[in-house]
């Protein structure tokens, strides 16, 4: 099967995050209205201009009633799709459809969550399905290390390699006044750091963070007449094939393989074209398990890969320039913070801002990685 | 008359392991209505041996004094793979790889499927 794509015809217009860190007293709603207000703002756009909702909160199933309504929307065309962090690159890729095909001319696409100063439980009420329950792995913790366990099985991969990964997202994170966690961070932090579920330490965790994120899109000839500069979607897919780990054929290979090379093929270009990875890094593991599925090195290599600094600041393929879910934020989904940091790289307003970045790519990842969705943005200048 | 998992728990509960298998005589779990990935022709039950092979696993660290248990992805010899505990075993003995068999404990809506190392495993 060969995709088709409306490569470059949709754009980014406008995006911005809200509350990342910590907010209390506010709710999720108020979160996330907050970073659409903002993001519809910085299209040069008011809510009248909105005409579909692309929207997935942790805490309620009809997020697309109840934002329709918190924001006086009257959407033509509503999307709930919950395919857990990679929902946001999914969305994209609907909202670029229904746009080229002009079924809707404007798509908001908005998450948030208040995570953490409501007690830092996970909001969602997703769970083991009932085969796995009864041997209650920690959901969704066990599931990554069972993998992570495996990986290090096959390929030799070492708790330090998944330290790396962690030091790289600190790296970048201490020069991100948006990133929640800053600070020192050694690699003997690391090693020493609780183990919850081996070979998964805390360490190896991702933040447990407030925040929210949208992001507005329109077509691209009308993006150029906005104010802030388009970013233009190249190709956008996801790939499901599993829910519970339990049901993976190989652990250590997930659908990213799929929707990395369908999104890339749609936008002409090669892992070596990417100037910069976003990478949904809910754990260690899944860093070194996207670069190898993306294609950014052989599979069983991710460890070798990230060991050697080469996704840090100063290496070859920066990675996750905000800090990532490990560093920066994870107010229960990530997905749609990595698409904005790619953005912002091309729009050359990131806290990190790298040289020349004209091509980035975004990849989330849902479930117990079992759903994934790679997006390809690039600069005006790749179109 | 009931669908499948209701079937292989009462199964279950009555002491025997019981897999489906597709027409083209992969093994499938959880159980289900149709074959998967295709939709075609009836899935057939059958006893499991029982045996398999540890292909992954995590030990889940607890506040003491509560101990440590795993949790371990077990391969079975018919091909199906499926979530389960290994009983018996400490963090240094259980490795990927071990081969382990099942066994179930409880009657009833108790029953839950369990593995040990299998007889002379290392």
């Amino acid at each position: 099967m060969s995709d088709t794509f409306p490569r470059g015809r949709t754009a980014i217009a406008g995006l911005a995050t809200f509350g990342v860190g910590e907010m209390p007293g506010f709710s999720s709603m108020e979160l996330t209205a907050q970073a659409a207000t903002l993001a519809v703002t910085d299209a040069g756009l008011t809510f009248a201009d909105v005409d579909a909702l692309y929207i997935c909160q942790p805490d309620d199933f009809f997020a697309g009633l109840s934002f329709a309504e918190y924001l006086g929307l009257r959407p033509a065309y509503t999307d709930n799709n919950r395919t857990g962090g990679s929902a946001f690159m999914s969305h994209m890729a609907s909202a670029a459809l229904a746009l080229e095909a002009g079924y809707i001319d404007c798509a908001l696409i908005a998450y948030g969550s208040n995570q953490r100063s409501n007690g830092g439980k996970l909001a969602t009420r997703i769970t083991s399905n009932t085969w796995d329950a009864p041997y209650a792995p920690l959901f969704p913790l066990t599931s990554y290390a069972i993998a992570a366990a495996r990986h290090m099985h096959e390929y030799g991969t070492a708790r330090e390699d998944l330290a790396a990964v962690a030091l790289a997202a600190r790296a970048w994170a201490n020069t991100n006044p948006e990133a929640f966690a800053r600070g020192p961070l050694t690699l003997e932090d690391c090693l020493s750091s609780r183990m919850i579920s081996t070979p998964i330490s805390v360490r190896d965790c991702c933040l447990v963070t407030d925040g929210a994120a949208a992001v507005v899109m329109t077509r691209t000839d009308r993006a150029r007449d906005l104010p802030r500069p388009p970013v233009p979607l190249l190709g956008a897919a996801a790939a499901t094939w599993w829910n519970s780990i339990a049901q993976a054929p190989d652990v250590t290979v997930t659908a990213a393989r799929e929707s990395g090379a369908r999104a890339m093929a749609m936008a002409g270009v090669t892992p070596r074209d990417v100037q910069t990875a976003q990478l949904y890094d809910a754990f260690t593991i899944n860093t070194i398990l996207f670069l190898e599925d993306l294609g950014f090195c052989p599979k069983g290599e991710g460890g070798r890969f990230v060991s050697d600094g080469t996704i840090a600041p100063g290496g070859s393929l920066p990675v996750n320039t905000n800090g990532g879910g490990l560093s920066c934020c994870h107010p229960g989904m990530y997905g749609l913070f990595a698409i904005i940091e790619a953005a912002r790289q091309i729009r050359g307003e990131a806290a990190n801002q790298l040289p020349g970045i004209d091509l980035a790519l975004a990849h989330g990842n849902g479930g117990t990685l079992s759903s994934q969705a790679t997006v390809i943005l690039g600069s005006m200048a790749t179109l | 008359m009931s669908g499948p998992e209701t079937y292989w728990r009462t199964a279950l509960g009555d002491g025997r392991f019981l897999l489906q298998r597709a027409p083209d005589g992969t093994a499938v779990f959880p159980p289900r209505v149709a074959v998967p990935g295709s939709g075609v022709g009836t899935l057939e039950w059958f006893e499991a041996c029982g045996r398999g092979t540890v292909y992954s696993l995590s030990w889940i660290n607890r506040r003491a004094p509560a101990e440590p248990y795993n949790v371990a992805l077990i391969d079975l010899d018919e091909g199906a793979r499926l979530m389960s505990r290994v009983e018996g075993v400490d963090a240094e003995s259980l490795k990927i790889g071990m081969r382990v068999e099942a066994f179930i404990e409880g009657k009833g809506e108790e029953a839950i499927l369990l593995f040990r190392p299998a007889e002379g495993a290392a």
